[in-house]
């Protein structure tokens, strides 16, 4: 009953969804203010029916109702609960329900706190979004249904794939899709921007805080994925170029130029033309991330089924999604005004910069990641591009964009003085040489390149420290002026050094762990002990365990540094019963220094184990640095929130006067 | 300066970075790709020793032996040809007899194939696409057991 509850609900969403895209669009052509209204009335009536869809999906799976053909699929009565919930999203069907119910969330957000927009230009917007709801449903309620029942029902489900049963994997989709999906703001509001051939300061407003926030969920989503490969893969690494993690990296990097490029023109009124061609991209990659991954044409953990049918349907929304929307601004994109003008050196300069190095660094990923889909349908042969592609070429992109990060904003908008901002970076100039001298020193081996890498990330944060310690006047005025000017600062501003900050810790842990992981693979009998980067590791034999829904054995290791001990490590193997599969638990001691990662392997004939061991040092940094960019994210949107009344009075005066 | 001259500094920083892009993805590309074949393609395509490629198929039934320490010898097979492997670590969880397998590597002189990373994929249903065609060209290959989710 339930079930078919939540059925019906998805086909009236549907329905909903294609009032919403009709009706509002042509009331905004005709002036027809009632039938605009509809589209706030539509977004909330479609978000709510599919809340309802979605919640009766997550009861079958809580209260598994192995009648519906999706739960038999993928959950078993012997899961824990958090594992039952997040099993939802954890297969095809649930997961597309998910995506459509964050994309209503957003349309019923515009509905919501859109009052003070333009009537026609939210309209619009409600449109477009209720466009990609109608594509998506569609293709939800034809291909894949997720309450099909079966008839007889099943005693017992087949259980979801146990390395999906993770606390942080519960939460990667989630967050991913909020970012994916959240770039459809921006889509919408460049389409309606073209539809209207309305385009100002208040527009890149308006647009700015949807994709901080998708952005903000995209690097947390990005950040959990690649924590949970660090911890359950068992590979000792955190990143590995695979064409999935590339499909949510490239809506990243386009979403992390267009939060700059639309910075530009909510201040300058200027590149105009690009923001919303990059706002057109960045949903556009999203898109294609959506179908690379669901349509099996990708093969990994996350391609779900291989269905030709599905994957032409997704095809087909991408290719009417983005190619519409590149002939709307091809035909449209002429009628925008050129906004200011600016010298090459100063603020805005900088930030074209930054675009035009994260733009071709997502080329180059784009590349490496299509090249070998390409190159089988041309000449049928197979190929991989593997980490080493992605490291030539993305690495050496990152170099200038780092180095000249703290130069963008000590410059000035219109013309910046580029001497004054290297003097102001002095001090932060000689931070990274004592940095580099340092490490030097330190590092005996690695390569000799690395030291400079682990530079470039303190160059970053420290020239973010600077640039605040310059706009407070730190040292340069008395206390309760720099204690002032502290107070007064906005928020955004203390946002962008936070996340600038958060990229160079990152940059650190990266390079670290890069240059400096040890790896040992040994054989090891109980009462046999390794040693690895000052560690002393005793291994204590194998025991075996039963866990709720696995058998495991338990590897014991007793690691010391210098005669004392300081951890237990349980590297474990785990058998499943459903589906019978098994799966590697790594035992990590995580400190500052590194993550001490032990995995156990096979036994061999004499008794003895392969072991693998890495000491990976910062390695914590990376993640680390991915929340303090996300909370650099928070804190610019809750400043943003303060002025949320202010996009009226700035359309007023910002339109006509900022165009040259 | 100008308006022109300004646009001709943003155009010429463009395809600057443009370039350099172009020509760090020739560059990479020319350098680190790595093709995929089956047993039976290393000797009909004449591979020779010492080329970086990835070699997918079966891993043969009773072929696995443990040697010192921690290397192990296997052979990967299309029924058509089989090949032996050499590879020096840990093996993946669902590395089996009889099951699919993708191994990254060279081929020493003597005609062994040394291995440095050998994937084995995270579901017993699954099969790497590489290997499922290769076997399909075998006749070697079920609908039935390939077309089941991976989840």
């Amino acid at each position: 009953m339930i079930a078919e509850v939540g059925h019906y609900a998805l086909i009236l969403a549907l329905g909903v969804a294609l009032v919403q895209t009709v009706l509002p669009v042509w009331g905004a052509r005709r002036g027809g203010i009632a039938l605009m209204e509809v589209g706030s009335s539509a977004a909330q009536a479609q978000f709510v029916l599919l809340l309802l869809s979605f919640a009766a999906l997550t009861v079958a799976y809580v209260t598994s109702d192995f009648s519906v053909q999706n739960v038999f699929q993928n959950s078993h009565s012997a899961k824990p609960l958090l594992y039952k919930v997040s099993g939802v999203w954890g297969n095809h069907e649930g997961s597309m329900v998910l995506w459509v119910l964050i994309l209503a969330l957003f349309g019923c957000m515009v509905a919501l706190f859109g009052r003070n927009l333009p009537p026609d230009l939210k309209a619009t917007v409600l449109g477009v979004q209720g466009s990609i709801s109608v594509a998506f449903l569609a293709f939800i309620v034809t291909t894949s249904n997720p309450f099909t029942r079966l008839e007889p029902a099943p005693f017992e489900g087949q259980g979801l794939n146990p390395i999906l049963q993770d606390p942080a994997l519960s939460f990667h989709p989630p967050f991913l899709y909020a970012g994916y999906v959240g770039f459809s703001m921006a889509f919408s509001f460049a389409i309606a921007a073209l539809i209207t051939g309305r385009i100002d300061p208040a527009w890149a407003r308006w647009v700015r805080p949807w994709t901080l926030a998708a952005w903000m969920c995209l690097t947390l989503g990005i950040a959990m994925g690649s924590w949970w490969a660090y911890y359950e893969l068992g590979w000792g690494g955190w990143w590995f170029w695979d064409p999935v993690e590339n499909a949510s990296f490239m809506p990243w990097l386009a979403g992390t130029a267009l939060l700059h490029s639309a910075l530009v023109m909510e201040k300058r009124d200027s590149l105009k033309v690009w923001t919303i061609l990059l706002a057109i991209l960045t949903f556009s990659l999203s898109l294609m991330g959506t179908f690379l991954v669901r349509s099996g044409v990708l093969t990994s953990v996350h391609a779900f089924a291989v269905d030709p049918e599905r994957g032409v349907f997704i095809l087909g929304i991408m290719v009417v999604f983005i190619g519409g929307a590149l002939a709307l601004f091809a035909a449209r994109a002429q009628a925008l005004k050129q906004g200011g003008i600016f010298a090459p050196v100063s603020r805005e300069g900088a930030l074209v910069l930054n675009n035009l190095l994260i733009t071709t660094a997502c080329a180059a990923v784009f590349v490496g990641t299509l090249y070998p889909l390409g190159l089988e349908a041309v000449s049928g042969a197979k190929i991989s591009v593997g980490p080493p592609f992605f490291n030539a070429t993305f690495g050496p992109l990152m170099v200038p964009l780092l180095i000249a990060m703290p130069f963008g904003p000590l410059l000035a908008w219109k013309r910046g003085d580029i001497l004054g901002a290297a003097q102001r970076l002095s001090f932060a100039a000689g931070v990274t040489a004592l940095g580099i001298i340092a490490t030097y020193a330190i590092a005996q081996r690695g390569p000799w390149l690395a030291p400079l890498g682990l530079a470039l990330g303190i160059w970053v944060i420290a020239g973010a420290v600077s640039e605040m310690a310059f706009r407070v006047k730190l040292f340069k005025a008395d206390t309760s002026e720099v204690l002032r000017r502290l107070r007064n600062l906005p928020r955004s501003a203390y946002g962008t050094a936070a996340a600038h900050i958060g990229v160079g810790v990152m940059v650190m842990g990266i390079v670290s762990t890069s240059a400096w992981q040890h790896e040992q693979i040994t054989a090891l009998k109980p009462g046999e002990t390794s040693s690895l980067a000052g560690y002393e590791i005793k291994f204590a034999g194998v025991a075996p365990s039963q866990g709720p829904n696995y058998r495991e054995q338990i590897g014991r290791m007793t690691v010391s540094r210098g005669g004392e001990v300081v951890a237990e490590l349980h590297p474990s193997k785990r058998a499943y019963t459903a589906p019978r599969t098994s799966t590697t638990e790594a035992g990590i001691h995580a400190s500052w220094a590194g993550d001490l990662y032990a995995v156990l392997g096979d036994e061999l004939k004499d008794g003895a184990y392969t072991v693998r061991l890495y000491f990976n040092p910062l390695v914590r940094l990376i993640w680390i640095g991915a929340v303090i960019m996300f909370l650099g994210g928070l804190l610019s949107l809750s400043d943003r929130r303060l002025r949320v009344g202010a996009p009226r009075r700035a359309q007023t005066n910002a339109s006509p006067a900022a165009a040259e | 300066m100008t308006r022109k001259q300004r646009r001709s500094v943003l155009i010429g920083a463009s395809l600057a970075v443009l370039g350099l892009a172009v020509g760090l993805v020739l560059f990479a590309l020319e350098d680190s790709i790595v093709f995929f074949y089956s047993p039976a393609d290393i000797s009909d395509k004449g591979i020779k020793p010492g080329q970086r490629i990835r070699l997918g198929g079966l891993v043969a039934e009773g072929s696995v032996v443990r040697g010192k320490d921690t290397t192990v010898q296997f052979a990967v097979t299309d029924t058509a040809a089989t090949i032996p492997v050499r590879y020096t670590g840990v093996l993946p969880d669902l590395f089996r007899e009889g099951q699919g397998v993708v191994t990254e590597g060279r081929l020493g002189s003597d005609g062994t194939f040394i291995a440095d990373s050998v994937l084995a994929k995270h579901d017993e249903n699954y099969m790497p696409p590489e290997v499922a065609e290769a076997l399909k060209k075998q006749g070697l290959w079920q609908e039935s057991a390939g077309e089941k989710k991976t989840n």
